[in-house]
């Protein structure tokens, strides 16, 4: 595919008729976020007409979602991933799509002047802010663990939710506690579901998050004002509605009982199943394989060969050891399939010549004694 | 009942009934090595080949030559012929006995025959898509059904024995059973349609695997039908043999009358069966298959035969009536073989032939039943009692021994 390099000046018009505001030679910066959108309507599988919508309201009206970051146990994992996502880039995502209005990563302010922005966006966008949550909320000792501004983090986090319009967690430590709240969990650390009892959060679990679930769960919020559906664990079905095991470009190999045993052996060389290494990808629900890291196809554990650590399951990734295998979720194939176009049976000389030998006995006997019955001379009983 | 059934009597160990269970025994010991070293030690089955002979012979073309009490009562009950009436007690015996060897040697070719309790057992867990799932119901119900339809059989046979306890039982069971009949009837006239179509269903499932002349969306009604035809062609033959062995009255008019009966049916098979060719366009290949060309001429030629027989005869006699019966008999055989073993080829270079154990286990098993008919008609009362005039013909008075005429018979059986 190629575009055609436009050059413009600011404020001209695309053969189109569309204005351009912007271009570095390249594609038009707009047309660059048209299609931003359209992925991200892609991703929560709303049609393309949803992707026209958003950036109507987004690009165009300049509604765009007031986006409030929060940061707790965690280790940015999220953040860099959504930094390194190409559609859009950050530059665009922050300066048109979304006003990211607090975010301890990215903010240029500090300090007293940091907290006064996160209080002030929200009383401007109150009821209507996107409360984005990264990172598990320690609650052992009143929460004493993780402070900021000299708040505790649950302290924080019901400030923030209580006037927000929707609540995200991104990340797995945020859906569920994640690695802070491994055995023993010394600080206490649960999810945003764990610390707001009764209030509806979408969990975008995954260690990181893919961006695009989170940016599809976000634009479409600000577009329509609705979330995703929900599975039972708040994770959006269009990303979490399948196991990795059903989507595998591996699960071919596992079908046909072709598994790699060791790390490094002839069968994990040529690519084979990796369900015998520990492989969480039958109890693991994600579309990892669907939906590429970062637009590289493959940037993904089990596409560099390591099986899939279950890190979007709560009670899977960071529990179950990753040498352990996992039972099988969903009823598969046989294993046992016999090699295609092998050839084989029996078909014995004395097993055809005996069962020709008793067929034609029983056809000749029959045909024998039914000669006999016509030599019979017809009775009287028989014509009545 | 208008007419007047009795146990023929007589010796039950003859020697053909020796030699029968001899062959019984036979299968019985292979049976043994099969359940105790698996089917690979006897069969010639294998991972593309599943199904063998047992199930092409004793399960699909066993339940079809069992089909006569089915095929009997649509014509008597539904049709309301009754003086067809005089067949039906021994066309359910040899269904009764057909469907119970289709059921226990479907136990015999399961590879983990001991889970079979299961089926009937955990119906929670029943897969309601499974057509395997219906004819192993369906045929499992329909074998009670069938013993239940002969119990006043045995429960007359019961009565006339000398036993006052096993008389006052027979004379209390009798009466709510023949209250109940006509629902036990119906029953067995719906399971049936139900099971034998299903078994065209299974090789429909099979797809491409089942050669195009025999592949099509029609096998559950082309089953259905045939083995209809093969029913009334088994009743037939049983009379023929019986009336001969046994000494008894010949029903060559009634055998005449199912001849015009199935005439049509075997036509409306040939009308199907072309016409389904003809319309998906696939005649061309009757001549163009080599193999598969010969067979399907020998089904048509064993299909077109009887038909032919029984229209261009006006009165034909009882040998030619049973050379026709044969010859259905064998078609729908031919026709079951034919979509289950030879036209069924799973993968290239895969061959079955069923093993001598197969081929002897199934013979042994059909000594048995015919020893096991032979053994009910003797001692109660299925056969029509009325004592042919004519000659008892005997077949080799060496292999038949001669039978008494039965003393219970009464005066007139009309």
């Amino acid at each position: 595919m190629s575009f055609t390099v436009v050059k413009a000046q600011p404020g001209g018009e695309l053969p189109g008729g569309e204005a351009l505001t912007w271009s570095d030679g390249g594609l038009g910066r707009r047309e660059f976020l048209r299609r931003a959108c359209i992925i991200a309507a892609g991703v929560v599988g709303l049609p393309s007409s949803a992707a026209a919508k958003m950036y109507e309201e987004t690009v165009v009206k300049g509604k765009k979602p007031s986006v409030i970051w929060l940061h707790f146990q965690e280790c940015t994992g999220c953040t860099e991933s959504l930094l390194r996502a190409e559609h859009p880039p950050l530059d665009d995502l922050l300066l048109d799509l979304i006003s990211l209005d607090y975010h301890e990563t990215l903010l240029a302010a500090a300090g007293k002047q940091a907290e006064a922005a996160r209080t002030q966006a929200m009383r401007a966008n109150a009821g209507k802010y996107i409360l984005v949550v990264e990172g598990a909320i320690p609650m052992k000792d009143n929460g004493i663990y993780c402070k900021v501004g000299g708040k505790t983090a649950v302290e924080i986090l019901n400030e923030c939710a209580a006037q927000a319009g929707a609540i995200i967690a991104i990340g797995s430590c945020a859906s569920w506690g994640g690695i802070p709240s491994s055995d023993p969990n010394p600080t206490g650390a649960v999810g945003v579901t764990g610390a707001l009892k009764g209030k509806t959060v979408v969990t975008i679990p995954g260690c990181p998050a893919n961006p695009y679930n989170f940016l599809g769960t976000a634009l479409q919020f600000a577009t329509f004002g609705t979330l995703p559906a929900l599975d039972s664990k708040g994770r959006p079905k269009f990303a979490y509605g399948r196991t990795i095991h059903e989507d595998c470009p591996r699960r071919p190999h596992f079908d046909a009982g072709r598994f790699a045993l060791k790390y490094g052996d002839q069968g994990h060389r040529d690519g084979w199943c990796l369900y015998q290494l520990g492989c969480k990808g039958p109890v693991t629900h994600a579309n990892c394989s669907l939906q590429p890291f970062g637009e590289v196809p493959g940037a993904w554990p089990i596409g560099i060969g390591h099986p899939c650590f279950g890190c979007t399951e709560q009670f899977v990734g960071f529990s179950i050891a990753q040498s352990t295998t996992v039972p099988i979720e969903n009823p598969t194939p046989s294993t046992t399939f016999a090699a295609v176009n092998s050839g084989g049976g029996k078909m014995g000389v004395a097993a055809v010549g005996v069962g020709g030998a008793i067929l034609g006995a029983v056809v000749s006997a029959g045909y024998k004694f039914s000669t006999t019955l016509d030599a019979e001379e017809p009775s009287a009983d028989e014509e009545a | 009942m208008s007419h007047a059934t009795a146990p023929v009597g007589g010796r039950i160990l003859t020697k053909p009934m020796l030699v029968l269970l001899g062959l019984f025994g036979l299968a019985a010991a292979l049976l043994l090595w099969r359940f105790i070293q698996g089917l690979g030690a006897v069969t010639a089955m294998s991972d593309r080949y599943p199904w063998g002979l047992w199930i092409a012979y004793d399960v699909v073309t066993g339940t079809a030559l069992a089909c006569g009490g089915y095929a009997l009562a649509i014509l008597i009950y539904i049709l309301n012929k009754g003086r067809f009436h005089p067949l039906i007690r021994s066309a359910i015996l040899t269904s009764a006995l057909g469907y119970t060897l289709g059921g226990f040697s479907v136990i015999v070719d399961l590879g983990r025959f001991w889970n079979v309790w299961k089926v009937p057992t955990l119906f929670w867990k029943w897969n309601f898509s499974s057509i395997l799932l219906e004819v192993a119901l369906c045929i499992m119900a329909y074998m009670f059904v069938l013993w239940i339809e002969l119990a006043p059989a045995f429960l007359e046979g019961a009565k006339a024995a000398g036993n006052p306890k096993l008389r006052r039982l027979a004379e209390k069971t009798l009466g709510p059973l023949e209250k109940a009949m006509p629902f036990i009837v119906a029953l067995g006239l719906l399971l049936p349609t139900m099971h034998q179509s299903s078994l065209g269903s299974l090789m429909m499932l099979a797809g491409q695997k089942v050669h195009p002349l025999w592949q099509t969306p029609l096998l559950p009604l082309l089953f259905l039908i045939s083995c209809i035809c093969m029913g009334y062609g088994v009743v037939v033959l049983e009379s023929a043999l019986s009336s001969t062995y046994f000494g008894l009255p010949r029903e060559t008019p009634l055998l005449r009358r199912l001849g015009r009966v199935v005439a049509p049916l075997l036509g409306l098979y040939l009308v199907l069966r072309l016409g389904d060719l003809a319309i998906h366009g696939k005649l061309g290949l009757i001549f163009t298959s080599g193999f598969f060309s010969v067979l399907f001429l020998a089904e048509m030629a064993l299909f077109v035969t009887p038909i032919v027989m029984f229209y261009t005869e006006a009165k034909p006699k009882l040998g030619q009536l049973f050379r026709g019966a044969m010859m259905i008999v064998l078609a729908g055989a031919l026709y079951r073989f034919s979509t289950f073993l030879v036209a069924f080829r799973p993968s290239k270079g895969w061959v079955y032939f069923p093993s001598v154990g197969e081929t002897l286990i199934t013979v042994g098993l059909i000594a048995g039943e015919i020893a096991a008919y032979i053994f009910v008609v003797k001692k109660f009362p299925i056969l029509q009692s009325r004592p042919r005039r004519a000659t008892v013909r005997r077949l080799g008075a060496d292999v038949i021994d001669r039978l008494p005429i039965p003393s219970t018979a009464p005066a007139s059986g009309d």
